[in-house]
């Protein structure tokens, strides 16, 4: 599925390239083909760019007026911004937004390495009913997550650690698994036997195998499966409001960003500014790593 | 958040350092079982556990103390509202899939092999990385509606387009005509998933056989007929991969209808519905039946889906 390109020492003479798609451009043809991206580009990209632009003008001005009035009569504020780390608010955003990295780096890290050990297993060790549990964890992809919740929270009422972190760590470390394992199983599967069998005849055991031969060629699925995994739990309401919705102290932002357009539906500058603090961090993970999120996306890694 | 780290390190050590006593070749089985110990205990008791659990007490009343049979089904099939839910269900997950392949189709065509394709397919694919949310407050603003006053100017775009072109602002999120308003929150899962699609598809358009092209191209294939005859028979087995992945993703949809309106106005789906009755009805047996027909409608699908990229392999 994925265009691999060779490895030349050489600079290969391509002299015209072609593809399907650029072929099938070139009568649809430039000026109009060229016209429809940008209009599909304008029109994915505007929503956001206003509400980035209202971000920074004045309270009164966005209830007023349009934010494209900016072009005409320019003014621009940090009041917003102001506003909702402000505890006079009664937004206190940055509360939220450590919940939310409290929050997100045990549940990408748990399952990740938790998975990393299961793939090693159903990939290199062979056990009895390795077949057989392979395939049930790999069904239990079909398995929406709302399934799950009300027993869950019954469960985490019953052993008494609701409104602490745990539910959150607990239900997004477990919600990932079958589809971690699974994906890296299918990378740990490529490499070839030969390596694994050289250290075990340099009398490495499994846990040296998996550390020394395993990790170092799994960092890129592991960086893919990890971003994966923490903008889904970054980006999660669901989970979030039924296992932190009793308490503030552990809600994450987008809680708080949900509660936001429930109670101040009309208060547009805190839910300008605080819906681009809550975007901050999973935009910039996905710029800085976005070659092994797309990499992720290929695999097939997709949930939702 | 250091204790869980701790708690969670503890817990590795201790199966690496068993592991790592256990040597010769009798030892196969006993590490296999000791890596996927977590694993197995982890899905089983937030799992399985909870699904069949779920499926049992969607046959119980409200508050989950008298069985009262498929009654809870019954509801979802006959009951007014609940029908309404349904059909929003089946709208969003026929729309959404077919718009979003589509959009990204023809944008990762048009961008193919130009100057600026990074940069275009980043534009794209950027709402994928924030929260659904954050999306439903973006596109709230979008849609947002001011009483229709001389001295009172509109600050969403949309309506403010309507009074350019000389028409009257709409409430646009609470008008149900024509399901009016399910549409337009369809139209923000749309603008999230179709980088998705564009991505999946582009990878896929890139990896065409450039001899296959080449051929067709000496053979003076119009270029329509080229998008026709090579490019969509090349990628059909990816084109029902992504389709099959938002439809799932769209069964599951929640944020965006509870952000946006809460469900209200008619613009209620399954996930949004079953959080409405667990949460603010209060009704446990009947959000326990939503999410088990939300099982089964995804299930089929799902299936579809690893066929398909088995087939692909």
């Amino acid at each position: 599925m994925m265009a691999v390109t060779p490895l030349t020492t050489t600079p290969e003479i391509t002299p015209v390239q072609l593809s399907a798609a650029s072929v099938a451009k070139k009568k649809l043809s430039s000026p109009w083909a060229s016209l429809a991206a940008v209009v599909i580009a304008v029109l994915w990209t505007l929503p956001t760019f206003g509400l980035l632009l209202s971000s920074f003008r004045p309270e009164l001005s966005i209830k007023r007026t349009g934010w494209w009035t900016f072009f005409t009569d320019p003014e621009l504020t940090l009041d917003n911004y102001r506003a909702v780390f402000d505890s006079e608010s009664g937004v206190n955003l940055a509360d939220f937004f450590v919940n939310s990295l409290v929050i997100c780096i045990p549940a990408v890290l748990i399952p990740v390495s938790l998975a990393a050990l299961a793939a090693y297993a159903f990939a290199w060790i062979d056990f009895r009913g390795k077949n057989i549990l392979f395939l049930a964890i790999f069904a239990l992809q079909i398995v929406p997550l709302q399934v799950t919740l009300i027993p869950l929270l019954t469960i985490f009422v019953k052993i008494d650690i609701s409104g602490t972190f745990w539910p959150l760590w607990l239900a997004h470390s477990t919600f990932a698994l079958p589809l971690a394992i699974y994906l890296l199983h299918n990378f740990m599967k490529e490499v070839p036997a030969g390596l694994i069998e050289a250290a075990r005849m340099d009398g490495a055991g499994h846990v040296a195998i998996f550390f020394r031969v395993m990790m170092p060629l799994m960092v890129p699925a592991l960086a893919a499966f990890g971003i994966f995994q923490f903008l889904w739990v970054w980006n999660d309401l669901l989970v979030a409001l039924v296992f932190a919705g009793g308490g503030n102290e552990v809600a994450p932002i987008t809680y708080q960003l949900a509660n936001l357009t429930g109670t101040r539906g009309t208060a547009w500058h805190l839910l300008a500014s605080g819906t681009f603090v809550s975007i901050i961090v999973p935009v910039t993970v996905f710029l800085l790593l976005q070659r092994y999120f797309v990499r992720g996306l290929l695999a097939g890694s997709v949930k939702g | 958040m250091l204790s869980a780290l701790l708690l969670f390190a503890a817990v590795l050590g201790i199966i690496l350092f068993l592991a790592s006593r256990v040597r010769g070749k009798r030892s196969d089985n006993a590490v296999g079982y000791l890596y996927l110990l977590p694993v197995v205990l982890m899905l089983a008791v937030g799992l399985v556990y909870p699904g069949l659990r779920t499926i049992y007490e969607s046959f119980f009343d409200a508050r989950g103390s008298a069985f009262i049979g498929i009654d809870n089904y019954k509801t979802i099939f006959t009951d007014h509202d609940q029908l309404v839910v349904l059909a929003n269900t089946i709208i969003w997950v026929v729309i959404v899939p077919l718009l979003a392949t589509a959009i990204g189709l023809v944008y990762a065509i048009l961008v193919d092999r130009s100057r600026f394709e990074s940069f275009a397919k980043a534009l794209i694919f950027l709402p994928m990385a924030i929260s659904m949310v954050a999306a439903g407050v973006i596109w709230k603003f979008m849609y947002e509606y001011r009483v229709d006053q001389p001295n009172v100017k509109q600050i969403g775009l949309i309506n403010q387009i309507i009074v350019w072109l000389g028409g009257k602002p709409v409430q646009l999120l609470i008008t149900d005509t024509f399901k009016l308003n399910t549409l337009l929150l369809i139209v923000v899962f749309i603008w999230i998933q179709a980088g998705f699609a564009m991505t999946v598809l582009s990878a896929a358009i890139k990896a065409i056989p450039d001899d296959i092209v080449e051929a067709a191209r000496l053979d003076g294939v119009n270029p329509w007929s080229m998008f026709v005859k090579i490019t969509l028979p090349s990628v059909r087995p990816t084109i029902v991969v992504v389709l099959t992945t938002i439809a799932i993703g769209t069964l599951k949809v929640f944020d965006v209808v509870r952000t946006m309106t809460g469900g209200n106005f008619n613009t209620s789906v399954i996930a949004n519905e079953f959080y409405s009755q667990l949460i603010r009805a209060d009704n446990q047996g009947l959000a326990a039946a939503l999410a088990v027909v939300l099982f089964v409608l995804v299930t089929p699908i799902v299936f579809y889906n690893i066929r398909q990229v088995r087939q692909e392999a």
